[in-house]
């Protein structure tokens, strides 16, 4: 998912600087071709280490489906580890952007009465997503819980 | 929407509400005729103020201005009445529910059994006709509290007490005249300390070194003086507003245990009358700054869910968290912590040394114990901040490790409430601790929910951190 924007916007700058060289191209001025090609380089490196960031950091996402409670596991410089219970759990969303829709994906996410609680699945399937979303509701009113 | 069976025609109007008569279920209500005149006395006062700020440079000028004005003071009366005449409210199955507007007809209901608590606020010029604002703070963190502005204040009281019984799910209303409910008085601020510490204070201390700033420059450019007066005025009376309200919120305080939960009234001028129901606070928190520290003086705050914005505050001072003791001595803290969460946990274990590279100014301040029923933490750089969770109001758990704790084999966890602003985390533990503390938070917390009678079933399979069975959320 991420690594689909990622390469997206990798795309559009190559794209940007292609235009760039273009231009110098047309102008006749080679000092704007030569750094034109450095720049192309310079994006097209940099997209493929954001990829590699990405993909790790899309990696170390998990969610696991506990007796009580839901954990939800992320992040590769900072990692963290969320325990929702299901009976703290207030609602629950599923959102798909259009990007996410293209790819056929969709993100879960749980929200409890505290703010600052963090419970966000991103690329799951479409299916997975509304199975999870469905059970995750069903064990909440199950557990439900009082302020 | 359920049918109401005992109401007649809404469209019927009552007659004035009888005071402190009988609140049968299903008759509506009408606020106090004069209400529309002390809202519109809070906008004469803003008035007055614009006025006295164009009138003290010319003479002409100025009085143009307040003439000026005038229309838009009929015309806050005139809406204020049209307002006070479409409002109208009643208790009816376990709600509390208020009709209003006239554009936008608003029907609000306001489920009992969520109420957070329930204020009696009483500005100074409703205090001088004998009338109170009643305030109901709800749960949720969105919709709007309910305000019923203004009663007659013996009506407001009674009408307090039976929201709060309906709200403990006691169906039939309480006893008719208001008995004088057992209530012990648990502390009372004196004023001098009050101001100590008022003047103690960060805002003071800022609001000192502009003075002094002024004066310095009064004695190097003294030409410039009157303009950053008139400038920064705004900003000097935004603060003093802020000192105000602190003195005025602190004025008297009075912590009082009554079987509703804790009551506490304050106020020099605008008096309010709070109640917290037992079993409501998501969280409670000691704050030592440093310079009360050689005093010995303390703040103890409560964080309550659903905390609501009040009128004329701003986002800041809205999430401030209510002091039940603005400033006290220790020992007047730990008594009334105790009355508010009996037996927490005493003893403390400190955080490791390696903590001291990751957190330096925090370090020796870092700490954290529990027992089966509470957590508690202490953090804080130059304030040393002491928070007491009730463990069956966590709402989430979070492990967190950034890289410099990584390194240092630490990490943190986050303790997410419901509450507004008090966020209370366990910082730098060894980061095994950790893990094995947030499998004994998780087993503790859904104990204390059962124990809280949250939750029927009564016993789950304690957490296990598992390295297996974990989904991996793009494995394509």
């Amino acid at each position: 998912m991420r690594r689909v924007e990622v390469a997206a916007s990798t795309g559009v700058a190559a794209f940007l600087v292609l235009v760039f060289i273009a231009v110098g191209a047309l102008a006749g001025m080679r000092g704007v071709v030569q750094a034109g090609m450095l720049m192309l380089v310079g994006v097209l490196a940099a997209g493929f280490l954001a990829d590699r960031f990405a993909q790790r950091r899309v990696r170390a996402w998990a969610y696991c489906e506990h007796d009580d409670d839901l954990l939800v596991q992320r992040g590769v410089m900072i990692s963290r580890l969320s325990v929702v219970p299901y009976g703290r759990m207030q609602f629950i969303d599923v959102i798909a952007g259009p990007i996410e829709r293209a790819f056929g994906l969709a993100t879960v996410r749980m929200h409890t009465a505290a703010a600052a609680s963090e419970a966000r699945i991103p690329g799951l399937s479409q299916d997975e997503a509304a199975r999870l979303r469905d059970h995750l509701a069903e064990l909440g009113e199950a557990k439900a819980a009082g302020l | 929407m359920k049918a109401d069976p005992s109401s007649g025609s809404p469209v019927a109007v009552p007659g004035e509400p009888k005071a402190a008569g009988p609140l049968d279920a299903g008759t509506w209500h009408r606020l106090h005729p004069l209400s529309p005149v002390i809202r519109a006395g809070r906008v004469l006062i803003g008035l007055a103020a614009v006025g006295a700020g164009t009138v003290l440079p010319g003479g002409q000028e100025g009085r143009v201005g307040i003439i000026g004005r005038l229309p838009f003071l009929g015309i806050v009366i005139v809406f204020g009445v049209i307002s006070w005449l479409v409002t109208r409210w009643r208790i009816e199955d376990g709600d509390l529910r208020i009709e209003t507007g006239v554009i936008r007809r608003q029907s609000l209901r306001f489920p009992l059994t969520q109420i957070q608590a329930i204020d009696i606020v009483r500005p100074a010029l409703a205090r001088v006709i004998g009338l109170s604002e009643l305030r109901l703070r709800m749960g949720s963190s969105a919709g709007g509290a309910g305000r019923l502005a203004y009663l007659r204040a013996s009506e407001a009281d009674s009408v307090r007490a039976q929201l709060l019984a309906l709200s403990r799910g006691s169906s039939q209303l309480p006893a008719q005249d208001p008995v004088p409910v057992s209530e012990r008085v648990l502390t009372s601020v004196p004023l001098g300390r009050l101001i100590g510490s008022i003047l103690t204070s960060g805002i003071a201390i800022v609001v000192l070194v502009l003075l002094l700033a002024l004066l310095i420059a009064e004695v190097v450019v003294p030409a410039a003086v009157v303009p950053i007066i008139s400038s920064s005025g705004a900003i000097g009376i935004g603060l003093l507003t802020v000192l105000w309200r602190r003195l005025n919120g602190g004025y008297k305080l009075t912590v009082a245990e009554t079987p509703d939960g804790l009551r506490l009234w304050s106020g020099l001028l605008d008096t309010s009358a709070e109640t917290i129901p037992s079993g409501r606070i998501q969280a409670v928190q000691m704050v030592e700054p440093l310079l009360w520290r050689p005093l010995g003086w303390v703040r103890l705050e409560v964080d309550v869910a659903g905390r609501h914005r009040r009128e004329g505050e701003n986002a800041p001072e809205g999430r401030q968290l209510r002091a039940v003791l603005p400033v006290g001595t220790r020992e007047e803290a730990n008594r009334l912590l105790g009355h508010i969460l009996p037996d927490a946990p005493s003893e403390r274990s400190p955080a490791p040394t390696s903590a001291r590279l990751k957190s330096p100014l925090r370090y020796h301040n870092l700490s954290w114990g529990r027992n089966q029923r509470y957590a508690v933490t202490t953090t804080g750089r130059l304030a040393r901040v002491t928070s007491w969770i009730p463990l069956g109001k966590v709402q989430s758990l979070r492990l967190v490790q950034g890289p410099l704790q990584r390194r240092l084999r630490l990490a943190t966890i986050h303790l997410d409430t419901a509450g507004r602003s008090l966020h209370s985390a366990i910082r730098d533990r060894d980061s095994d601790e950790a893990r094995q503390v947030l499998q004994e938070l998780t087993g503790l917390a859904r104990a204390a929910r059962h124990a809280d009678g949250a939750v029927h079933k009564p016993e789950g399979v304690p957490l296990q951190l598992p390295y297996m069975g974990w989904s991996w959320a793009s494995r394509r």
